[in-house]
């Protein structure tokens, strides 16, 4: 139920970001020099997304007794590839071992479709310097794309990014916070 | 009444007579003794039907104070002298003026305003400056900061800085804008609007461009503006992140922190994004790299050492060498334009406050009593320290002169400002 709930709050956040990517476009008076990336979710990922959920009751699955899940692979609730935060703990870039079966699932998907890109999105808790902590969320992405090397990602599927303390998904101003904020998210380039 | 001052939250200055919506209220706060202030009686200026608010005399007076470095005879009930040409120095010596400053405002034909004004040194009785000037009122405040430029490089010996502007970035909700403002945060105008972050600006040597980080593309990656036209660039997009850049003094190249290789490193590349060159090399942190004056060095964060210091290391690269050894964190260098000072931001018992470093000895010194100090940036002039701060929770922006003892805040009410840049 947990991770349903997580895969659609997930769902909400990529819908959430690409909303505020349409309006992200920045202002100036140069002509074309505004260009949208296609790098993250698409508002049409998104619905994409959005209905498989809904398919994937329509199919009934319990019925022929399989259990099995019909729909991308990636949204798998039962599956560990379905998480998709890596957090970490203060000061920390050590990847911990309870991400391995999330890491794993990932990197097997990379594995068995090439054309598959992935962008490790590395953030960081509030305090202190921007630029710094950009550097330290960039450290935490830098260790999930090692992790996910190591388990056969290449290279040209990967690219670990920083948004520092730019953009807490959590922005009270306590521990809990700033733990929730010290998290490295796993976003597909089709999704 | 500065002179005595011990600890006293002062002026409410803009506020007073301030017709307009978007008036900054501007504090300025003066700690400590008042050692060798200069004693300067600013008169009213002989004020013209219709001119735009507030009086050119209050916005030098706020300039002037907000440097710490003068204090004012009360002249509060003194008319405006009819004739600046005679004004009885002597008199304001006599209660301690060592400068007076007079000054008139005439409207003139075409709705323009002629502004007049004489500095005159009280003890010699003799003119040190005397200007007249013809402008329209959107000159209004550019005039009055140049006559508090002129009044504080003549008392001074030092050039003024309130004619210069700064950068920064303003957030509301979730919309980012980069304005660029007077030095005294007034006159704020937009130079980049994005509903994703934005940080880091710097202003170019020459004061016609700003480089900043955007993260509208859904990663960080450096552009290059021209204030005059509004065109951009991208200086540096490579994969991973892009951040952390800094002029250097020659104006035609950035140095500028990338990922491509992995750990966040620093590199060099020319504003154009040609001529990329790698300078450090490791598997650390190097991060927000800034040049000394003469080019030469560079100094920037790493934690090389286990815990975020700052280093020096020659801009053609090299090994680099620790310069801050009190506490565990210290981050976010910025050079004096003399090149004699580092002030950057450290961390003392879960305060981040600004410490100015003096290069030739090494003593550090605690400028700030907040808790929450971010983005250090010295004047043109080297003669304060502007810097982003919290207060009840929201981003504000301040400037602290360098004995610490007077501190201003510039930002105006109910906007969360940060990221701020001291330009030319």
């Amino acid at each position: 139920m947990n991770k349903i709930l997580g895969a659609l709050l997930l769902a909400l956040t990529v819908s959430a970001c690409s909303t505020t990517g349409k309006q992200a476009t920045v202002e100036d008076r140069t002509s074309g020099g505004t260009t949208q990336s296609a790098t993250t979710g698409t508002a049409a990922g998104t619905g994409a997304e959005t209905s498989g959920l809904g398919a994937d009751g329509a199919t009934g699955s319990a019925l022929d007794g399989s259990g099995k899940y019909a729909g991308d692979p990636r949204k798998d609730p039962a599956s560990p590839i379905s998480k998709r935060s890596v957090y970490f703990d203060f000061d920390s870039f050590v990847v911990k071992d309870e991400y391995s079966p999330a890491l794993e699932a990932h990197a097997a998907y990379l594995v068995s479709k090439r054309d598959s890109r992935v962008i490790l999105q590395g953030n960081a808790d509030e305090r202190g310097s921007r630029e710094y902590n950009l550097a330290l969320g960039q450290k935490r992405a830098e260790a999930v794309r090692k992790a996910l090397m190591v388990l056969g990602a290449t290279d040209a599927q990967l690219e670990a990014v920083s948004f520092g303390e730019e953009k807490p998904r959590d922005e009270a101003d306590s521990e809990a916070a700033y733990a929730e904020n010290r998290r490295v998210d796993v976003v597909y380039g089709d999704e | 009444m500065l002179r005595t001052a011990l600890f006293l939250p002062l002026f409410f200055l803009a506020l007073l007579s301030a017709p307009f919506s978007a008036r900054a209220a501007m504090e300025i706060e003066v700690v400590g003794g008042a050692a060798n202030k200069i004693a300067i009686a600013l008169l009213p200026f002989g004020a013209a039907p219709n001119q735009p608010a507030p009086a050119i005399a209050q916005i030098v007076g706020d300039d002037l104070k907000r440097s710490g470095q003068f204090s004012f005879l009360d002249t509060s009930g003194t008319p405006p002298a009819a004739d600046i040409t005679r004004v009885n120095a002597g008199a304001w010596r006599s209660q301690g003026a060592e400068a007076v400053v007079v000054g008139q405002v005439v409207a003139v034909s075409g709705g323009r305003f002629e502004v007049k004004f004489r500095l005159l040194d009280a003890v010699k009785q003799t003119q040190l400056a005397g200007f007249s000037y013809t402008i329209a009122a959107g000159q209004w405040r550019t005039t009055a900061h140049q006559i508090a430029d002129i009044i504080y490089e003549k008392l001074t010996g030092t050039r003024g800085a309130f004619s210069s502007r700064i950068a920064y970035v303003q957030k509301q909700g979730k919309r980012y804008e980069l304005k660029v403002a007077d030095a005294d945060g007034q006159n704020p105008r937009t130079v980049v609007r994005s509903g994703e972050p934005l940080i880091s600006p710097a202003f170019s040597p020459d004061g016609g461009s700003l480089v900043y980080v955007s993260f509208e593309d859904k990663k960080p990656i450096v552009y290059v503006q021209s204030l005059r036209d509004g065109g951009r660039r991208k200086a540096a997009a490579f994969k991973g992140s892009n951040s952390a850049p800094a002029w250097a003094p020659d104006g035609r190249r950035l140095a500028v922190v990338l990922t491509r290789d992995q750990a966040s490193q620093i590199y060099l590349i020319n504003v154009d994004g040609s001529g990329l060159t790698r300078l450090t090399r490791g598997g650390n942190i190097d991060t927000e790299p800034v040049f000394s004056p003469d080019g030469q060095t560079l100094y920037f964060t790493s934690d090389r050492g286990g815990s975020p210091q700052i280093y020096r290391m020659a801009a053609s690269g090299g090994e680099p060498r620790r310069l801050s050894f009190n506490g565990s964190y210290n981050v976010s260098p910025t050079v004096s334009p003399d090149g004699r000072y580092l002030a950057y931001i450290g961390r003392d018992g879960g305060r981040f406050r600004v410490m100015l470093h003096d290069l030739a000895n090494g003593q550090t010194r605690v400028l700030t009593d907040s808790a929450r100090d971010e983005s250090p940036s010295f004047a043109p002039n080297g003669q304060s320290v502007l810097y982003a701060t919290v207060q009840g929770g929201r981003g504000v922006l301040g400037t602290v002169s360098l004995d610490g003892k007077t501190r201003a805040r510039l930002s105006e009410s109910g906007i969360d400002a940060r990221e701020p840049d001291w330009g030319p």
